[in-house]
């Protein structure tokens, strides 16, 4: 059972990811893949910062800070130079690499003995039901953040941004400094699982990113096809889908490592299983375009 | 209101493939005027149109609205004075969005767009009366998707969504181009009704002479990059269809 709930806690901790996802694929119809290195850099701010012994709630803001950062990198070579969006993402995630080792120092950094946003208040005994309700408000509070966001007249030209920028532009948006913004905050929200999942597993590590854009895609794309087959137009719902996907996605993990399948072929399964949750629509419901 | 002076464009300068798209224009458009584009493919109307949208800036001349210099400005600075319907209707409109957040942000075209909920049940009344004046049964369908509508449908709406907000200039870009006959009567009909109801200057390239000879009060065909007949409201008035046919015999 502990095995499953953990499997929950860390899709609870990847969710802020798959809302990142869902910005900067979705909303802005970006492929961005900055995304494995702001995970670890959000990584990496959060362990140094836990080890100088400050407090959680200032550390929140730099790993926020620094991930928007990366995410305002990829936006000005996209936008500014005129750079394929998926490059200007492989070019910033190369780059971090670097930043982030030479950050550590050391290749892992561990926690022991700091604080940590999972101590911060005591609803129950047991550690894993604490840490439970602890993430549910956070990941609440974020989707909230989030849901309004989008529901403001700013949200409604981010959305239009990704979806006709010929009109956006002729009603008086600057849709370069709307990409900008909109990848910031991708990875804003991408940091901010680090931050989540470096506190989670008591560690940072230089590695903790590879392949992590693979985690928010899968989610995202869970939540679209049930967005696509239930017809949901609601920002709400389309939100808490992407919720669910995150959760759903690190389940299904959990199972199949559950059935003896050997760790080390845990990312080809998840590329096969991305692949299925991709081709499922197009297989089963050829009718609906 | 408009002011195009010894405007250039050059595509692709120093290359084989260098195209002339305006050479020297000169053109003045007064308020309130509902000034009519023809010419034939590659003769720069659409080059003059995107130029004055900001879509593309000039090689050399200057450009004026309402007395500013807008030579350099940005096409999402000019949505101050000019809102525009596109020949493609998915372009003037966002197909994922619903009509009623295609609208808010219309409403919006010259403010900043906040970090406020606009929405509210008085926009949503306001939305539903100005889209009933359409007579097209779509005020019941706010809430629904911009892409479950058909061509004109959505022509008609981002013409609506033009007068959301304090218009000046109205730039059409061939709107009925996409259309079916029938629709494109009523696109064409509704943007002349607000073009006089609200006072606007207008813009309209078009290919079609029907339409170039029913609206407008100023007519001007352009070839090879020049203007080459500049009819004003009298002389438009006087002309008939037929002489419009043999500009392009």
């Amino acid at each position: 059972m502990d095995f499953y709930l953990s499997a929950l806690l860390q899709g609870l901790c990847l969710s802020a990811i798959a809302l990142g996802i869902f910005i900067s694929m979705k909303i802005f119809n970006i492929p961005d893949i900055t995304t494995d290195g702001s995970y670890t850099l959000g990584g990496v701010v959060t362990a140094k910062l836990l080890i100088m012994h400050l407090p959680v709630f200032v550390v929140l803001p730099m790993v926020i800070a620094a991930g928007a950062l990366a995410g305002t990198l990829t936006g000005l070579i996209h936008t500014k130079l005129k750079i394929n969006a998926l490059l200007a993402g492989i070019l910033v995630m190369t780059a971090l690499y670097s930043v982030n080792l030479s950050l550590m120092g050391r290749s892992n950094i561990p926690l022991i003995g700091t604080a940590s946003i999972f101590n911060l208040v005591n609803v129950s005994g047991d550690p894993n039901h604490n840490t439970f309700w602890i993430l549910i408000v956070f990941v609440a509070l974020i989707t909230f953040i989030i849901g309004y966001l989008l529901k403001t007249d700013f949200g409604i030209a981010m959305r239009a941004t990704g979806n006709s920028e010929s009109m956006v532009r002729a009603l008086g948006v600057n849709t370069d400094r709307m990409k900008i913004i909109g990848l910031a905050l991708a990875n804003a929200l991408t940091a901010t699982s680090g931050f989540l999942i470096t506190q989670f597993q008591g560690f940072a590590d230089i590695n903790m990113g590879i392949g992590i854009v693979i985690v928010g895609l899968g989610s995202v794309i869970i939540a679209e096809t049930l967005i696509n087959w239930l017809n949901i137009t609601s920002v709400w719902i389309s939100l808490g889908l992407v919720l669910s996907g995150a959760v759903i996605f690190q389940l299904v993990l959990a199972v199949t490592l559950s059935l003896g399948i050997d760790a080390n072929l845990l990312k080809l399964i998840t590329a096969v299983f991305v692949l299925l949750i991709v081709s499922l629509p197009r297989l089963s419901f050829k009718s609906s375009s | 209101m408009i002011d195009i002076r010894s405007v250039h464009k050059v595509f692709n300068r120093g290359k084989a493939n260098e195209v002339n798209a305006l050479d020297g224009v000169d053109l003045k458009i007064s308020e309130k005027e509902f000034l009519v584009i023809v010419g034939s493919n590659g003769s720069g109307k659409t080059t003059l149109l995107n130029l004055v949208a900001g879509s593309i800036l000039p090689s050399s001349g200057g450009i004026y609205i309402d007395g500013n210099d807008v030579t350099k400005l940005a096409d999402y600075h000019r949505s101050e004075w000019i809102a525009r319907v596109f020949q493609n209707p998915l372009s003037g409109t966002a197909p994922d969005l619903s009509i009623l957040d295609n609208f808010r942000l219309a409403a919006i075209r010259t403010k900043a767009k906040g970090l406020r909920i606009g929405i509210d049940d008085k926009f949503k009344k306001t939305v539903k009366e100005k889209i009933a004046s359409l007579g097209m049964g779509l005020e019941g369908k706010i809430e629904q998707p911009m892409g479950t509508l058909s061509g004109g449908q959505r022509q008609a709406l981002t013409l609506l969504m033009s007068v959301m907000d304090s218009c000046k200039v109205l730039l059409l870009d061939e709107p009925t181009a996409a259309l079916d006959p029938r629709s494109a009567k009523i696109v064409m009909e509704t943007a002349d009704k607000l073009v006089k109801d609200f006072g606007l200057t207008a813009i309209l390239v078009t290919h079609n002479l029907k339409d170039a000879f029913t609206y407008g009060n100023r007519i001007i065909q352009m070839a090879e990059g020049k203007i080459i007949k500049n009819l004003d409201e009298t002389k438009k008035a006087s002309l008939k269809q037929n002489d419009l046919f043999d500009w392009f015999a």
